[in-house]
């Protein structure tokens, strides 16, 4: 495919020596510590073998908040080089690498573990279950997705990062056009990582459908688990089509084929038609499981139950299917004629009408409540107006003759980043915040927690509302400097300060973090919120087989009917000559390794070297077939260690 | 131990029936597309819904003679009806709308 | 219902280490992880049907874009293809009977079976293999055109599926001698049997859009 670069790669930039000096610090200081704390046998035995899907949820957590990060600094770069016109604080190839890699980690690598952390660490807690249906391929999940994430972040220092845009499209993302390790970087990070999303889409989808505790009908769910169910449909149909975009166009890089080149008969739109019939139901599949926190968080603090609970569920399953039938509003310019855009336009508008029944369904939600404003709460009401820009805007794009104008100008940049920010992160936020107790039995510090939530929001609008105006004055995406004298000057100042309140916000989180693992306040109910479902019937963090006794369900937001005395609480508490042995499936390593032997196998693929491909092929080989003949995967915890590990929780009944 | 051994709750017929007119099918609905299109009697139109109609009963055969498409755990739905029906929605779909929207590139050779 | 743990080697006929939730079900849906993992694979097979599809439209939108180069009808051996298309369907049938005997118990039926559906496939991936290279010696090489890059990708990956079962169907077939017929073999069985099903699903699709309607 590519010749192996010269050496001469690692040194040649001061900003690449630089990364390539801190991440050997990094790495050292790491090894050095773990050594010293004789902690590698903790990390192997606790992390990198569990299936239990709390701790992947916690891991899928630390890694989004990672790449938040490296996707925050993406954009502080990018704001610092457009605050002024004709600045070279970034050169034109750094510029277009930064803001690939910025679309694609913030979609791929922090949008797709936030919504997996919060899948992992609430669905089987909310639903009575006791772990997913497949737990070593829910490890297999995490591991695709981390070390897909890694191959991405590593391209920066070795060999160059991919410069094609996040969408990467053909013909410039071809190899006449973009030849060197980059592109082929992006194809395979992506395409391992959707292994591991397509895999989580089955798990919790059969999870959802199969592992209910009994007497939790499917209207009796919780909305996140409905929300859960719905994004697993969305993954489910739409990955496979990015797997197929992605390896048609890695064949045309590496075997010459012709299939989006503009010789030989190739057409370079179909991969657009390919990777946005993935592309559109993905900003679904982020989203919905933020409206599902939405209803958790604005019912718990409303201490109401949610509003219209019945047409929650039908616009969440609506949009999972209508979702399928709008990619085309990705390329109205294309040109594929008035029938098939009036068709494309008129769906993605039905979209906007389950979505505004959501939105008043919360707002009544909140209607005579008792309002608790606490940190969850705080994010979900700041959800509520942006959202409603970020949706009014993208009606406007909606419109396909409109459309032209708008098409790739900074008032589509305002729009995504207003539904994806403003729905995605901050429900991800509110999630976060909400379920902390739940994961780590401590709460975080709600004053540093309210410094980070006003200057991220006040950042968000300073940020983003100028851009609006940008692009009707003519800016366009993906450029990296501009001249002085068209009146974008103080628009784009005033949206770079925006963006460093946005920093500021995210660095008062990560001090409230650090904060309040040390002095965060224990939680010791395991109820912090007063909530309403399932999971807040279980101590702080659960115990790890979840319930010692599995209950029965009598209706919808039973933990709350029970302690509002309208059902018995004694059903949500172990009762000690019920307790029956526990069926647990048992750790493993191979996930991690046979993750390790796909990085392998896509460092090799990047750089064309044929035998490290053959040995991570048959590192792939073995890993399966050894799993295809290990009958001995599980275990039982005994009663005595069950009744143990209650009574020290004070929770043993009888 | 019971069970070790499939229940007589499923009595088996001695004779796999089902199969066997499930393979019979199968092989009509290849021979038939393929006897028209080398005898050339339909026109193009008539002809490609012809043998797309069978293609689309070979699926039904597969299925339900082999695949016990409509049998789950007895636990619950079978689930797989709901979720492999949507799927094929949307494969014919996503083929559908594809030709659809690529049509304006019929000329590109 | 529980067993005493045994290594399964031990144990030849089965259910050493088994515990057996729903001894009234069907051999295949005995164990409650047998029951999930079957409908986990319905799901992945509607993933791979997704997969297929996205495949077969560029297929359909590209299989004009010929480049003045070889056409389907000019390529297309009918002979090969309709041979193809007959052991695909057969080797169906006799996964099915492999099934069939696994409800009644037959241990070497069901190995039997299984033997003659491998044999089948590889001969069907021979002679796909053979077609191939016979193609790509006239110059139809999967460089020459959009055409020929959709053709050798679809009936590509469909060949690597079916290969890819033959594999995995042989490891089945070892674990079905050394442990015999228990939930977890029967599961094992009846999931690689729907996946070899799906697969001859996708082969009539291909023979129909593929090579019928592009001989016609």
């Amino acid at each position: 495919m590519n010749p192996i670069p010269h050496w001469g790669i690692f040194i040649t930039e001061p900003m690449i020596l630089g990364s390539d000096v801190m991440i050997v610090l990094v790495s050292v200081a790491i090894v050095f510590a773990l050594t010293k704390f004789r902690k590698w046998g903790w990390l192997w035995r606790e992390w990198l073998t569990t299936v239990d899907h709390k701790k992947i949820g916690i891991m899928y957590l630390i890694a989004a908040l990672l790449m938040l990060f490296r996707g925050g600094v993406d954009a502080e770069l990018m704001r610092t080089q457009l605050a002024l016109p004709n600045m070279t604080f970034l050169d034109a190839e750094h510029y277009d690498e930064i803001f690939t890699t910025h679309g694609t980690i913030m979609i791929l690598f922090m949008a797709m573990p936030f919504i997996f952390a919060m899948f992992n660490i609430a669905v089987p807690l909310q639903i009575g279950a006791r772990d997913v249906a497949y737990p070593y391929l829910n490890a297999i999940s995490f591991w695709m997705f981390f070390l897909g994430a890694l191959l991405l972040n590593i391209s920066f220092v070795i060999g160059g990062s991919p410069d094609a845009g996040w969408t990467s499209y053909p013909p410039l993302s071809e190899l006449g056009f973009s030849n060197g390790p980059g592109e082929n970087y992006y194809l395979l990070a992506l395409s391992i990582s959707g292994i591991g999303s397509i895999a989580t889409g089955i798990n919790f989808l059969v999870t959802i459908l199969k592992m209910r505790a009994p007497g939790m009908t499917l209207w009796r769910m919780p909305l996140f688990t409905w929300s859960v169910l719905a994004a697993c449909i969305l993954i489910l149909f739409a990955f496979p089509a990015l797997t197929v975009a992605l390896a048609l166009l890695l064949l045309d890089r590496a075997l010459g084929a012709h299939f989006f080149t503009i010789l030989h008969g190739g057409d370079p739109m179909m991969f657009i038609n390919l990777f946005w019939i993935w592309g559109h139901p993905e900003v679904y599949i982020v989203i919905l499981p933020a409206f599902g926190i939405f209803s958790e968080v604005i019912s718990t603090f409303s201490k109401k139950a949610t509003f219209g609970y019945g047409s929650m569920v039908f616009a969440l399953m609506a949009i999972s299917i209508v979702g399928f039938l709008t990619w085309v509003h990705h390329f109205f310019t294309m040109g594929s004629g008035a029938d098939v855009n009036t068709f494309f336009a008129i769906a993605t508008m039905v979209i906007a009408i389950p979505t505004g029944v959501k939105v008043f369904n919360w707002l009544f939600t909140m209607y005579r409540g008792r309002i608790r404003m606490s940190l969850p709460m705080m994010w979900a009401i700041a959800f509520i107006p942006c959202f409603a820009i970020g949706g009014a805007t993208g009606v406007m794009l909606a419109v396909a003759p409109a459309d032209y104008q708008y098409h790739n100008s900074y008032f589509l940049i305002a729009h995504f980043h207003q539904v994806l920010i403003g729905g995605t992160v901050f429900g991800m936020l509110a999630g976060m915040y909400y379920w902390w107790p739940k994961m780590f039995g401590f709460l975080l510090n709600e004053r540093l927690g309210r410094w980070a939530f006003w200057f991220f929001n006040i950042g968000f609008y300073v940020c983003f509302l100028p851009q609006y105006a940008l692009g009707f004055m003519g800016m366009t995406r993906r450029i990296y400097t501009y001249p002085s004298g068209l009146g974008w000057t103080v628009p784009n100042f005033i949206s770079t300060i925006g963006a460093y309140l946005m920093g500021i916000g995210f660095v008062f989180m990560v001090w409230q973090i650090i904060y309040s693992i040390k002095y965060g306040e224990r939680d010791l109910t395991g109820d912090p919120w007063d909530g309403r479902t399932l999971e807040w019937s279980l101590p702080s963090p659960a115990p790890h087989y979840n319930f010692a006794t599995i209950p029965t369900i009598q209706g919808r937001d039973a933990w709350w009917l029970a302690k509002q005395g309208e059902l018995s609480k004694a059903d949500f508490l172990p009762a000690k000559d019920e307790l029956k042995p526990i069926h647990m499936p048992k750790n493993s390593g191979r996930p991690f390794i046979l993750s390790l032997w796909f990085f392998v196998l896509g460092l090799g693929l990047t750089f064309g070297v044929v035998p490290m491909d053959v040995i991570a092929g048959i590192g792939i080989a073995y890993c399966l077939f050894r799993r295809s003949f290990e009958y001995d995967t599980d275990y039982y915890i005994p009663v005595d260690e069950v009744i143990h590990t209650e009574s020290a929780l004070g929770r043993l009944q009888g | 131990m019971s069970g070790q051994h499939p229940s007589t709750a499923h009595a088996t017929p001695s004779f796999p029936w089902q199969y066997v007119i499930g393979f019979i099918l199968s092989l009509v609905l290849t021979v038939i597309p393929l006897w028209l299109v080398l005898d050339h009697v339909w026109k193009p139109t008539p002809l490609v819904i012809g043998i797309l109609l069978c293609a689309v009963l070979q699926i039904f055969v597969q299925l339900f003679m082999f695949m016990h498409f409509t049998h789950g755990d007895g636990n619950g739905p079978a689930y797989q009806t709901v979720i492999l029906s949507i799927g094929f929605f949307f494969a014919i779909i996503f083929i559908g709308a594809s030709i659809w929207i690529m049509s304006f590139g019929y000329q590109v050779q | 219902m529980t067993t005493t743990a045994h290594a399964p080697a031990e144990n030849h006929h089965g259910a050493g280490h088994i515990h057996v939730d729903y001894p009234d079900r069907p051999v295949e849906y005995q164990t409650e992880d047998g029951a999930l993992k079957i409908l986990g694979f319905w799901v992945f097979l509607a993933t791979d049907l997704i997969l297929f599809s996205c495949l077969f439209a560029t297929f359909i939108v590209l299989r004009s874009h010929v480049d003045g180069g070889p056409t389907g009808k000019e390529l297309f051996d009918i002979p090969s293809f309709v041979a193809e298309t007959f052991i695909l369907l057969t080797s169906s049938f006799t996964g099915g009977l492999a099934t069939f005997e696994m409800h009644r118990d037959k241990r070497n039926r069901v190995v039997g079976w299984l033997i003659v559906t491998v044999l089948l496939g590889l001969s069907f991936v021979g002679l796909e293999v053979k077609e191939f290279v016979h193609m790509a010696m006239d110059g139809a090489t999967l460089q020459r055109s959009a055409f020929l890059s959709a053709f050798f990708t679809l009936v590509g990956t469909h060949g690597c599926h079916v290969s890819l079962g033959i594999l995995w169907m042989t490891g089945i077939i070892i674990q079905l001698v050394r442990f015999g017929i228990n939930p977890i073999t029967a599961r094992k069985v009846f999931i690689v049997n729907m996946y070899w099903h799906f697969l001859d699903v996708v082969w009539v699709f291909l023979f129909t859009v593929v090579y019928l309607m592009g001989v016609m």
